[in-house]
């Protein structure tokens, strides 16, 4: 027991064992919160860099067409270019599409293949940047649909359609660790309304007579509701001492697997201050469930 | 502090009281008397502020509780003392804790609180037993610290039911000088007894409660074996052995909180 919550000895109402069980259930349910919520910001972490990554910029990439006449084939790898252009610009979605002009593209291979004339004729794929506009959640797998049935020889960037996907999962989990943590909590108050409830029951004779010699309900009701806080407290630090090195531990195997497909699970300075502060929200929670539990009973009584 | 036709019912039942009027003035002094099951409790109770008639005017310090919110009574239940027939103390707390607790409830400081109550505790004859919990008394020692608490706050009226329902007639006694000295100081007092030495002996008026839940206003029961009788007369200082005759100065002093 923390010597900090011991109830004072001359509180009008006695201390008793109704409520003895309620530190542990909290410690539970607010070990479970602090994981889903930190699931809910690690997920919620990650999904800002993917949407940037999507948001952005995408690059549809065209296979020139190959010909004997040299010069017939770049005029239909233009035309190409020119028709995925029309498709793009036709997306409300695409706030700009512009084909990447062949020396840049050539400057761009310099490194690796040299300055040479050759260069130049070689069948290169040509590349067209597209900036989405801000705010809008492109269907890239859909755009990549269109495009290929439009155009011969189009593809969007793989990554990007995938993340794309992922995303769409990512959220998912994120709005489950939020709905988790908001089960939780109704669990935790419904937890309090019940301990209260008993409290009440057991205390009756001990609350009338606080009632009869002029207790205002607020009184009564903050005796019951300071044990209350007390227990919540107890249990909430206790489920989040065993929460943060279990999060430590989950955050150091997702380091380990860090070249993977995932980027690394990780929580922010503030992150790990709103995980700190889920006891702190319970003991609130609990203090407003009690001090409703005891004034809508005691307004019962004349 | 006035009835008028007040009638009780509990649930759909026959009414317990029925046109109860009465009235009774600033510092008087009432029994309150009945057979078994005639309402006394029921109309103490009313009185005391546990719960609502079912009809009538009730009037409290000049104002009609029946009509009064219920967020404005508890200040009224603080000028009120009450001594439950069944002491109704709380078992964990010491008998000062108890004593202490219309204070606290009240907001009085904790060093007011440790002046007064043991002080108060000590003229009923507790001081041996500031820090004993209930469970661990006599069945009149509880009644003195049950009446103290009723009396702590210097209560502008005191309703005491049977307050000597389960002690024997000596204590009984000293019991009623104990109200009977609250009284000279002011407090209106009322009290509910079956004890009919009690109410020979004080000759204070009675509201006498007749079958069918009515109730009449009957002058002071003549003492028939006037003088037979050992203690003396109600005025006569000093007949509580234990408890002094002068309650404690600042009981007489004390405005309510
Ligand atoms: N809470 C209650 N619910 C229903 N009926 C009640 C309740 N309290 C009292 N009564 C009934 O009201 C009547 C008066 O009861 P009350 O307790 O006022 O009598 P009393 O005069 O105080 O009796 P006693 O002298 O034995 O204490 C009784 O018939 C009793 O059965
Ligand atoms: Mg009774």
């Amino acid at each position: 027991m923390i010597p900090f919550f011991a109830p004072r000895a001359n509180l009008p109402i006695s201390a008793d064992s109704t409520g003895r069980y309620l530190p542990w259930l909290v410690a539970m349910m607010v070990f479970l919160a602090v994981l889903a919520l930190a699931g809910a910001l690690a997920v919620g972490g990650v999904l800002d860099e993917w949407r940037r990554d999507v948001a952005g910029t995408v690059t549809v990439q065209i296979v020139p067409a190959t010909g004997v006449d040299p010069a017939s084939a770049r005029a239909e790898t233009d035309r190409r270019v020119a028709q995925a252009l029309a498709v793009l610009r036709d997306r409300p979605f695409v706030a700009s599409a512009e084909p990447l002009e062949e020396p840049r593209l050539v400057a761009l291979l310099e490194p690796w293949l040299g300055a040479s004339d050759l260069v130049r004729d070689l069948p290169l794929p040509r590349l067209i940047d597209v900036r989405i506009a801000a705010d809008a959640r492109p269907d890239l797998k859909a755009l990549g649909e269109t495009l290929r049935e439009a155009v011969p020889g189009v593809s969007l960037d793989d990554h990007q359609v995938w993340l794309a996907g992922i995303i769409d999962l990512a959220e998912g989990l994120s709005l489950l660790g939020v709905l988790v943590v908001g089960l939780v909590a109704a669990a935790t108050a419904a937890t309090v309304v019940h301990a209260t409830r008993l409290g009440l029951e057991v205390h009756r004779e001990q609350i009338e007579v606080l009632h009869l010699i002029g207790a205002h309900d607020r009184y009564i009701a903050q005796q019951f509701a300071a044990r209350m806080v007390g227990w919540t407290l107890e249990g909430g630090l206790i489920g989040l001492l065993v929460a943060m090195p279990t999060l430590m531990l989950v955050s150091w195997l997702a380091a380990d697997m860090e070249q993977g497909l995932l980027p690394p699970f990780s929580l922010s300075f503030w992150d790990w201050m709103a995980l700190a502060l889920v006891p702190a929200g319970a003991a609130l929670l609990a203090l407003v469930t009690a001090r409703m539990t005891v004034r809508r009973a005691l307004r019962r009584m004349v | 502090m006035r009835f008028e036709n007040v009638g009780l019912r509990y649930g759909n039942g026959p009414e317990v009281l029925q046109d109860v009027t009465f009235a009774l003035g600033p510092g008087s002094f009432h029994f309150l008397t009945g057979a078994s099951g005639t309402g006394k409790t029921s109309l103490l109770s009313l009185l005391y502020l546990a719960r609502r008639p079912s009809r009538g005017l009730i009037g409290i310090f000049g104002r009609d509780i029946t009509a009064m919110k219920r967020d404005d009574l508890p200040p009224i239940r603080r000028r009120l003392g009450v001594v439950f027939q069944d002491f109704r103390l709380l078992d964990h707390l010491s008998a000062l804790d108890n004593v202490a607790l219309p204070l606290r409830v009240a907001g009085v400081s904790e060093s007011d609180i440790q002046k007064h109550v043991p002080e108060l505790l000590t003229w009923v004859g507790l001081a041996d037993h500031i820090n004993a919990k209930p469970p661990t008394l006599s069945g009149g020692q509880k009644q003195r610290v049950a009446i103290a608490r009723a009396v702590i706050n210097r209560p502008d009226v005191l309703v005491a039911d049977e307050p000597t329902g389960n002690v024997d007639d000596r204590i009984a006694f000293r019991l009623l000088h104990l109200f009977a000295e609250l009284n000279r100081l002011g407090t209106t007092v009322v009290i509910a007894t079956h004890n009919e030495t009690l109410v020979r002996r004080f000759r204070f008026p009675r509201l006498n409660l007749a079958g069918g839940g009515r109730l009449e206003v009957l002058p002071p029961l003549a003492d028939v074996e006037e003088g037979a009788a050992e203690g003396g007369s109600p005025a006569a200082p000093g007949a509580m052995a234990g408890v002094g005759p002068v309650p404690p100065a600042s009981l007489a002093a004390r405005s309510d909180g």
